[in-house]
């Protein structure tokens, strides 16, 4: 409920009370979700050698979802050496058109069932089935149809410099975005010729294990792609093995710190893509409507569980009381709850660990003095769910504005002028991204050009296109993802 | 609360946000997206057909014609039970009092259009005698068309006064005003001839005659509702809306209702402050409500053509 001092002094409207919404929710049976996933390597299914198992729960209802195996040094052994094999024998020996056919039979298994993955990514994670559905599962395609058109065609990336693969890739994968993640690492790697060891998250392996059954389907050759699960053990043994030629990396950035260190005199490429605490900035002369809807899916988009959610807002002083009115008001037609319903804008938080996270920097922020507003929304029993949350009045030297906070809360600051506002956007250990809201083009250039971010985005936000480049500044990490950029890691001259 | 309107016009009346067009169409995608199902759907279409102003705009229109029309706008299907009727029924001058004498004391409106419906290329005096006559005849409401050449031409005072002026010979009859956004060629000139109308003294503001192609579309009809939420903010007082041509089926007006349910919530979602222009969509929302009852699709044969 609005705090008393967070209350607006404008008329009141009745958003989204006129007529509800009768639950549609997406039928749960058109995925198939076996009770056990083994490991997949060498293009066999294989029992982990310690038969260890983890299980993992729709965090929307708290139920178990199935349980995926832990891989130990013992597996990682055996995936690193499929994977080398693989390399050997027959990846990078293969013509490169050839390589490219696999890439595309990739991407056209997965545009056929894509409506199992987005269901499956819903259940696992949390997700809203209109994000899966809209999002994640057809810009993962589009990342394979995109780097599947590179594969023969890398001396043009590249003229007169003759890119050679690396070898074996070891890539992990975070829990927000499992399947895409998976194609973003998975997709250029192969397209340069190298091969794989992916782990996804232990909370959110499923799609990607489904995407394992894809390339079994696909008949890439065995051990092009291994995926094997497991914690945080399981990735730190696979980035110590020494048969690998390259890590990439997406997580925290205390985990991309650790592997940096790990790494350390080693031969192994690296690429780290951690976390961020986006400025989105919105100018007096902003198309203000469209900006705010611009802020909402900045932050509220997969509960702001996004390395590069616009999670500092900085309105200019002029036009602030309106703009959070009119936040506010958008945050009254949020619909929280069941993740497998069409009409939810906000699902589940993926676990009670990151709950609990987004709730001390709730309490955190409340007790720093800012004000505190949450949408009315009635939230569901059962699971882990937040409601739509911003905070007002907050300072640049408040935790609220300096930490990755990674679920839907604002922290929103003000501003007078340009320079003023270029400052506080940089002023912040990390640089992914960016928003900029203004009528004015040449101010769109300014920013752009001053801001360290690596995506800068000019009245819009949170889009992507396989052929743009993604990736940070400072402690959101290095390299590139996306585009041509996201060749470069992956090869050598 | 009632507004005091500007006396005269103010260019500062003019200064609005900018529209980016990209970010508009993007919400309104949004809206389509919202899936309307069981008792959501009949909720939303039996509100749809309250909302409905019934329109016959032909020169071949005749007494005949409009006494059906009439007749179905109080009786829509009476094979089901429990129908609401439509708002209104929307007619030339010539026909208010042939539709009023027929509507008789029922809660069902007469709206007349006015001032050289539909290019609105004629003098004031005109304007303004045509106006009359409709109100003199009957009508409740009038819907006038604003002059898109002087609009297009900068000559927004006279605009204005225009509006100003009409509204003053309306009377008690409230007042609707066509921007003909077809003919706007941008939503930055959608918002601005939607706030030139209101603050000119609209009631309620209308995008289309419905004789230019594009009539209504989803991204205008917001950008008019954005402009009417404004107004709200800063003055508490509420406006209508009326997008009229083009929404021919009851999915699409699910989707405008979708759109005015999260942009002016629930104290719009009704006839007095919300109308569909349509003369085609009531036998949609008709066929939509019979597969609701019958969980099957019914031959048009059914329904009434009017």
């Amino acid at each position: 409920m609005p705090t008393k001092k967070n209350k607006s002094t404008l008329p009141r409207l009745r958003l989204g009370a006129g007529w509800s919404y009768a639950p549609a929710p997406e039928s749960a049976a058109s995925a198939r979700i076996n009770e056990q996933y083994e490991l997949f390597m060498n293009g066999k299914w294989q029992k982990p050698a310690k038969r260890a198992y983890i299980d993992s729960i729709n965090p929307a209802t708290e139920k178990k979802l199935y349980r995926a195996a832990v891989a130990s040094e013992q597996d990682i052994d055996k995936a690193v050496v499929s994977a080398r094999t693989a390399f050997d024998k027959y990846w990078k020996k293969m013509p490169a058109n050839e390589r490219g056919k696999y890439i595309f039979r990739i991407a056209r298994l997965l545009q056929e069932q894509a409506r199992e993955l987005s269901v499956m990514e819903t259940l696992d994670g949390g997700k809203p089935i209109r994000e899966s559905r809209d999002f994640d599962v057809p810009m993962a395609c589009n990342h394979f149809f995109y780097y599947a058109g590179w594969a023969d065609k890398l001396e043009f990336a590249f003229p007169n410099r003759a890119p050679r693969p690396l070898g074996v890739a070891a890539q992990i994968t975070p829990w927000n975005f499992p399947l895409l993640m998976a194609a973003w690492k998975i997709a250029p790697a192969l397209a340069t010729g190298n091969t794989v060891v992916l782990k996804p998250a232990e909370t959110t392996s499923l799609s990607t294990l489904k995407l394992a059954s894809i390339i079994e389907e696909a008949d890439l050759p065995p051990g092009v792609v291994n995926i094997i699960t497991g914690a945080g053990d399981t990735g730190a043994a696979l980035v110590r093995h020494a048969g690998i030629n390259k890590i990439a990396f997406t997580g925290s950035t205390a985990v991309g710190k650790l592997i940096q260190q790990q790494t350390a005199a080693t031969t192994k490429k690296l690429t780290l893509e951690l976390g961020g605490k986006a400025a989105n900035i919105i100018f007096s002369d902003a198309p203000i409507d469209q900006a705010v809807e611009g802020v909402v899916n900045g932050i509220f988009f997969n509960q702001g569980h996004v390395c590069c959610a616009g999670s500092r807002l900085y309105v200019q002083e002029s036009i602030a009381p309106l703009f959070i009115q009119k936040l506010k008001d958008r945050m009254a037609t949020l619909l929280v709850g069941d993740p497998m319903d069409k009409n939810t804008d906000i699902g589940a938080i993926n676990s009670a660990e990151q709950l609990e996270k987004i709730n001390y920097y709730i309490r955190l922020g409340k007790k720093e003095g800012s004000l505190h507003y949450e949408s009315a929304v009635a939230l569901p029993k059962k699971g882990y769910f937040c409601r739509p949350t911003l905070f007002t009045k907050v300072a640049q030297s408040s935790r609220l504005a300096q930490e990755e906070i990674f679920g839907p809360v604002l922290a929103i600051l003000t501003f007078r002028t340009e320079d003023e506002v270029i400052e506080k956007a940089n002023n912040s250990p990390y640089g992914l991204s960016a928003g900029v809201w203004t009528d004015k083009g040449s101010r769109i250039f300014n920013m752009s050009r001053r801001l360290k971010a690596g995506v800068v985005w000019a009245n819009s936000y949170n889009l992507f296109d396989p052929a743009s480049p993604f990736g940070g500044y400072k402690e959101s990490g290095y390299g590139r993802e996306g585009g041509v950029h996201g060749l470069l890691p992956y090869v050598s001259f | 609360m009632k507004t005091t309107r500007p006396a005269v016009f103010k260019p500062s009346l003019l200064a609005g946000p900018a529209i980016d067009q990209t970010g508009v169409e993007e919400r309104t995608a949004r809206f389509t997206k919202r899936s309307i199902k069981a008792a959501s759907k009949m909720q939303g279409l039996l509100m749809t057909l309250s909302m409905i102003d019934l329109t016959t705009l032909e020169g071949k229109d005749s007494i005949g014609k409009v006494e059906q029309l009439c007749y179905k706008a109080l009786h829509l299907h009476d094979a089901f039970e429990g129908l609401p009727t439509v708002a209104a029924i929307c007619v030339y001058p010539s026909h208010v009092r042939t539709a009023k004498k027929a509507l008789q004391d029922s809660l069902v409106k007469v709206a007349s259009v006015a001032t050289a419906f539909p290019a609105g290329q004629s003098s004031i005096d005109i304007k303004l005698a045509e106006t009359r006559f409709a109100v003199a005849e009957g009508a409740d409401e009038i819907d006038m068309v604003i002059s898109r050449g002087k609009f297009l031409a900068g000559e927004y005072e006279y605009v204005f006064d225009e509006i100003a002026a009409i509204k003053a010979a309306c009377g008690a009859a409230r007042l609707k005003v066509i921007l003909e956004t077809g003919e706007l060629g941008s939503l930055d000139d959608v918002r601005k001839a939607s706030q030139l109308a209101i603050a000119a003294g609209a009631d309620f503001i209308k995008t289309s005659t419905g004789k230019i192609q594009p009539a209504a579309t989803l991204p205008v009809t917001l950008v008019m509702l954005e402009t009417i939420r404004d107004h709200y903010y800063k003055t508490g007082c509420k406006v209508g809306m009326k997008p009229a041509g083009g929404i021919s089926t009851s999915k699409l007006a699910l989707h405008y209702l979708v759109m005015l349910n999260e942009t002016l919530g629930a104290d719009w979602m009704n006839p007095h402050w919300f109308r569909f222009g349509a003369s085609s969509l009531a036998n949609n929302v008709l066929l939509q409500i019979a597969k609701e009852k019958e969980g099957c699709y019914q031959s048009p044969n059914y329904f009434s053509v009017d």
